[in-house]
């Protein structure tokens, strides 16, 4: 019959992959959707200029991506880790109970952080982290006590601001360029306009108070977005007065519908950033098991092509995209031609 | 007293003529035209809703298929290509794309000059930015692939840059041009200039169905080929597989197994795994075909195997009715002459179902084309730049490759992510127009 000839075929199949999951041609990377355009651009030149296969790129995010990669060791596991933060210390203990023991940290530049609205929407061109803070923050610390924010336009906050709703669309809790947000603009600002100091000063202490400036208002003036910059696009897109955080990468490839803004009166660009002028950004990385440098084909030459000065340099696609590249290059490049893990080198 | 009407005073019998229509007859009439128009408008928002999806994927994704292509001379220089002039395809491998670059630069001279004419501002620099990032990879491959065309001057076709086909396709204006960091006016006024020459020409573009998934810098470059084969592998296997088991498994249920406890607990379980969440075939398929059985990540063998866990209750559902809508007088008959139970299943019972089997397997193939959700799980919702050469290999789906050109930066992935919409839309059409024609064709009525 057919149908049984068709069933043991299928069975053969099934039997044959279990036996022929074991080798693998290409690496795989997996993590934050943050590198992941630009792991892919190095990808794809990689491919275009070795003889191995092109690498896999997986997305998922930076904390999905490091728990995958500290599944443990071996071709049935990821080689590369990609996260837009650095690695927790729970992380590198989950990764030693599996195994993996021995990790290369690899940082590959910088990315900024802007704050961009419609084009043709109010002119939101200056902001500065204390207005962020007042504007966004779930309390405010007022005459010894903390008060729920009761501003509603953005020229309550600040007279030079224009006269409208603040809306404002910040990347959800999941995303590693919330942690940036919180911790750069508004622990900033809180810090700045001195609501933290006068929070000590009141007996509350460090912790409560960082955690009572960095909260976030909760009442929709604040929308949390989980997606990526493309929902924040729409969003903005829709609404001529909402506010967007975005990378600087999806910013200037975007510059002909989106208006950027200053903080504390610079303007975001990648040499802004490079010099530290603009107070907004954060490092990338990614994260090599040193085991399986040798034994995955092309492992070592595709994390050598990515740091190399015609990638990541100044003049390189990844830079040509929005990255920030770093000075520091050459002693990253030293570090991975050494195999140099954490923990043991620099 | 024999006749009651006869002795009851005789109550005014209401007149009612067929031409005349009484209250109530009314009544009942309105209420059926009322029912209608709910009905007409029911079906109306239907339509118009598909009609708003289609008008916007169609206006949005038809433009994906045409691309803007740039004709230009390219002189592959042997002192940068080949310095020791030996054609040692070693050496020239070892020459990196990054090199081709001056290349490029160096060979648009010429055409700069031509056009500066018009132009005073034009240089090589303005025109190379015009051209794909994929032009270098092209050049290179060629040169590897037959180093004798080193030293020659050669007419190529290149994809002109997304902004640039942005431009002849409408998306891109002199004025976001002008606020546009990656497109210059000037470079529209070039392509003006050249479209007049003939260097510039905007046609069908196969490269869309066929060329693999590119990165961000390379939007023009992007298409389905990848998530394609990795879709047809996929399918290919769920047929394989969920066709048998399902039909196996549904003809033990409804033929011969005995009706107690257990064959009712599995009823029920079947009908409750039709519905749960696609995820949950996902999570089950990495800890499973990956984590366990060590099945590679991200290859379309666990991709259809996690899909055909998924549509197994659906066929066995479909297949359960068609079996039960042949009569029994069918299976009396054939047993009746002397055939066994399994003589009268197979060459009576089964031929008879079998439309109704296909139609649902197709419906649940065509619903598993377009899951993306569990195929997130097993790693294949990623960056693949190679074919898969085998069910083994990397690759990604259909669905998955919309998903992953809505989260591009690049505005020139709009209208990609439509285009894979209208792929997929027209793949599902078509399983959908065979299972129609099946049933119509083989279908028996009694």
């Amino acid at each position: 019959m057919s149908f049984a000839k068709l069933t043991a075929s299928a069975l053969a199949i099934t039997a044959l992959s279990a036996t022929a999951g074991v080798a693998r041609d290409q690496v795989s990377v997996a993590g934050s959707s943050t590198v992941l355009p630009y792991a892919s651009i190095v990808a794809e030149a990689f491919g275009e200029n070795f003889d191995y296969p092109t690498p896999v790129i997986e997305s998922g995010g930076s904390s999905a991506g490091l728990k995958k990669f500290c599944e443990g060791v071996g071709p049935n596991t990821i080689d590369i880790a990609n996260a837009s933060r650095q690695i927790r210390g729970g992380e590198v203990e989950a990764c030693a109970a599996n195994g993996v023991t021995e990790i290369m940290e690899v940082r590959i530049g910088y990315d900024g952080i802007v704050f961009a609205s419609q084009i043709a929407g109010p002119e939101f061109t200056a902001f500065t982290e204390e207005q962020w803070y007042e504007a966004l923050a779930a309390e405010h610390f007022k005459d010894g006590e903390l008060v729920p924010n009761a501003y509603t336009k953005w020229s309550e906050v600040d007279a030079s601001l224009p006269d409208v709703e603040i809306s404002a669309y910040i990347p959800g809790t999941k995303h590693g360029t919330r942690e940036v947000f919180e911790e750069k603009v508004i622990l900033a600002g809180c810090e700045e306009t001195g609501a933290y100091q006068a929070m000590l000063d009141a007996g509350v202490d460090e912790d409560t108070a960082e955690g009572k400036c960095m909260a976030v208002r909760t009442d929709g003036v604040s929308v949390d977005i989980d997606g990526d910059y493309t929902e924040t696009l729409a969003r903005i897109g829709a609404n001529p007065n909402g506010v967007g955080v975005f990378g600087l990468a999806f910013y200037e490839n975007n510059t002909a519908t989106l208006k950027v803004a200053t903080m504390s009166g610079v303007a975001p660009s990648t040499e802004t950033i490079s010099s530290g002028e603009y107070p907004v950004s954060r490092p990338l990385f990614f994260y090599v098991k040193k085991a399986h440098m040798g034994e995955i084909d092309g492992l070592k030459e595709f994390v050598e092509f990515f740091v190399s000065d015609a990638v990541a340099g100044p003049s390189g696609p990844l830079a040509q995209y929005g990255l920030v590249s770093d000075p520091e290059l050459s002693k990253t490049q030293e570090a991975v031609a050494n195999e140099v893990t954490m923990g043991t080198g620099s | 007293m024999t006749d009651a009407s006869a002795n009851t005073p005789a109550t005014p019998r209401v007149k009612t003529s067929l031409l005349e229509l009484g209250e109530r007859t009314k009544k009942r009439n309105a209420a059926e035209a009322r029912f209608k128009l709910y009905g007409m408008m029911a079906v109306g928002t239907g339509v118009a809703a598909l009609l708003l999806l289609l008008i916007s994927i169609l206006s949005q994704g038809l433009p994906a298929f045409t691309q803007t292509f740039i004709k230009v001379n390219i002189t592959l220089d042997e002192s940068v290509l080949d310095p020791s002039g030996n054609r040692d395809p070693d050496e020239i491998s070892k020459v990196l794309t990054f090199s081709y670059d001056p290349i490029i630069n160096d060979s648009l001279k010429g055409l700069a000059l031509e056009l500066s004419a018009q132009h005073s501002e034009v240089t090589a620099d303005v025109l190379q930015d015009m051209i794909s990032a994929e032009a270098k990879g092209r050049l290179r491959a060629d040169v590897i692939a037959n180093p004798d065309l080193i030293g020659q001057t050669i007419e190529y076709e290149f994809l002109a840059n997304g902004r640039i086909d942005g431009y002849m396709k409408g998306r891109v204006t002199r004025e976001t041009a002008e606020l546009d960091g990656n497109v210059t006016p000037l470079q529209l006024d070039v392509a003006d200039a050249m479209i007049v020459e003939e260097k510039l020409e905007k046609r069908f573009n196969w490269a869309f169905i066929t060329a693999p998934d590119a990165s961000e810098l390379r939007p023009e470059a992007a298409g389905l080929g990848v998530a394609l084969m990795g879709s047809a592998y996929m399918m290919a296997i769920v047929f394989c597989l969920a066709l048998p088991i399902g039909v196996a498994a549904s003809i033990y249920l409804e033929e011969f197994a005995p009706k107690n406890w257990i064959t009712d607990i599995i009823e029920v379980n079947i009908s409750n795994l039709a519905a749960v969440p696609s995820i949950v075939f996902g999570i089950l398929g990495l800890a499973i075909f990956i984590n366990y059985m060590g099945l590679p990540n991200s290859a379309p063998i666990v991709g259809g195997l996690v899909l055909t866990l998924m549509t197994l209750p659906t066929i066995i559902i479909s297949t359960r009715a068609s079996l039960k809508a042949v009569p029994p007088s069918i299976r009396d008959a054939a047993l009746g002459v002397g055939a066994s139970k399994m003589q009268a299943i197979f060459h009576h019972v089964l031929p008879l179902a079998a439309p109704g089997i296909l139609t649902g397997t197709i419906i649940g193939l065509a619903q598993a084309l377009g899951e993306t959700a569990p195929l997130l799980l097993i790693g294949m919702v990623a960056f693949v730049n190679n074919y898969p050469e085998s069910i083994f290999d990397p690759a990604t789906a259909l669905p998955v490759q919309v998903y992953n050109f809505t989260q591009r930066s690049d505005p020139a992935f709009v209208e990609r992510a439509s285009g894979a919409i209208i792929v997929l839309l027209v793949f599902l059409f078509c399983m959908n127009m065979i299972a129609i024609i099946l049933r119509r064709r083989f279908e028996r009525r009694w």
